[in-house]
């Protein structure tokens, strides 16, 4: 068992437990009796992006992923709260 | 002067220590960061907003090793009750807390520590009233009115008091 | 697959462990998001892979990078930082927009405006014991 095996195999495994993590997100956002149970789903998908996009550059072995996710970090975080702040004064009051 | 140039020397010092973990050590980067430092505390000047005092380093340290700790035990607790579907379904519901902690900046903290511990989560805080409103998945595992204050509200008042 | 053999062996297992630890704790948080009943419960879900779901994955990254470049790298802190100002500031705001829609929607099992005592706890909501 050499480095690089180990470390295959884990991050395979770690990426596709990621994937089906992304996957039951999407299934949420469909479904999602509410649109705050929408909003909750795009949350937990944009973090299971992230960490995704993590495993990816150790797995490439580029830094480059590293600004990628911070990016998505940061635009998760800001989307959520607009659609947050949206379902507080847009939807209810009519 | 000391005052004038770096008001907020804590923000000063982590958005200096952003920069630099952002673009890498080196003299052109640190110089940079410093004037990006320096600005950014200016403009936080400019907005006045109150400068929380820190009173007791000591119960932040008590914190800081407390919070990790109850994150990882509730992480356990709730993969635990996830896993175990219909069998292991606990109830659960709202809870009300009285809260004696006024500051801004110890409520902002404490509301971090609640969401972020995966059993409860900070639902609503009447300002009036001072009253808490949380949603906790587990009602019935614990005191939870007792533990918010005496582990989490009690540091807390001593930080900011 | 640059610089992987390179690695010693117990940081190669220490990473994939971190790795596969972070993606477990997200994976079941999301199943939270599946299998919780209602929108109050299911807000607790993703915290699990915000919390150490996100830290392990980035612990392992940060250790990964360290050993292939053999100097300090630390960058992750600051999306571990992120993560941990924004999530429960999001979460806020969402749980408190539902408790606003249940309220104007006239929905019972939530908390009137702080009708109840101080110190009291509310029932189940979801109406079984």
């Amino acid at each position: 068992m050499s480095a690089a095996i180990i470390l295959v195999w884990s991050l395979t495994i770690a990426q596709i437990l990621l994937g089906v993590a992304m996957a039951i997100a999407v299934f949420r956002m469909i479904v999602g009796p509410r649109a705050q149970d929408r909003v909750l789903a795009l949350d937990a998908f944009y973090v299971a992006g992230m960490l995704m996009l993590v495993v990816l550059g150790i797995r490439t072995g580029s830094t480059l992923y590293f600004e990628v996710a911070v990016i998505i970090a940061l635009l998760g975080c800001v989307s959520t709260i607009a659609l947050a702040k949206f379902l507080m004064r847009g939807e209810v009051i009519e | 002067m000391m005052r004038s140039v770096l008001p907020y020397p804590l923000l000063a010092l982590s958005l200096l220590a952003m920069w630099i973990l952002l673009n890498g050590v080196s003299a052109g980067q640190l110089l940079l960061g410093c004037v990006v430092a320096v600005a950014a505390s200016a403009v936080m000047a400019q907005l006045q907003s109150p400068k929380p005092r820190l009173r007791s380093w000591r119960a932040i340290v008590r914190l800081a090793l407390v919070v990790p700790v109850d994150i990882f035990r509730s992480n356990v607790a709730v993969s635990r009750q996830i896993l175990a579907g219909t069998g292991g379904r606990k109830v659960s519901g709202f809870v009300t807390i009285p809260l004696a902690l006024r500051d801004r900046t110890g409520l902002a903290i404490l509301a971090c520590i609640i969401t972020s511990t995966p059993g409860t989560a900070w639902v609503e805080y009447d300002s009036k009233r001072s009253t808490l409103l949380l949603h906790v998945l587990d009602l019935e595992s614990e005191d939870w009115v007792k533990l918010i204050k005496t582990r989490y509200e009690q540091p807390l008042g001593e930080i900011f008091g | 697959m640059t610089g992987m053999a390179d690695l010693p062996i117990w940081a190669a297992l220490l990473v994939a462990f971190l790795v596969l630890l972070g993606a477990v704790l997200t994976l079941i948080g999301v199943l939270g998001l599946l299998r919780l009943r209602s929108f109050y419960e299911r807000v607790h879900a993703p915290t699990l892979g915000t919390t150490f779901g996100a830290g392990s994955i980035l612990a392992a990254s940060m250790i990964f990078f360290s050993m292939l470049e053999t100097r300090l790298v630390l960058h992750e802190i600051l999306i571990a930082v992120f993560i941990t100002i924004t999530t429960p500031v999001t979460l806020m705001l969402l749980a408190r927009a539902a408790l606003y829609r249940d309220r104007a929607e006239g929905a019972e099992f939530v908390p009137l405006h702080q009708e109840a005592d101080p110190g009291s706890a509310g029932g189940d909501h979801s109406g079984r014991k």
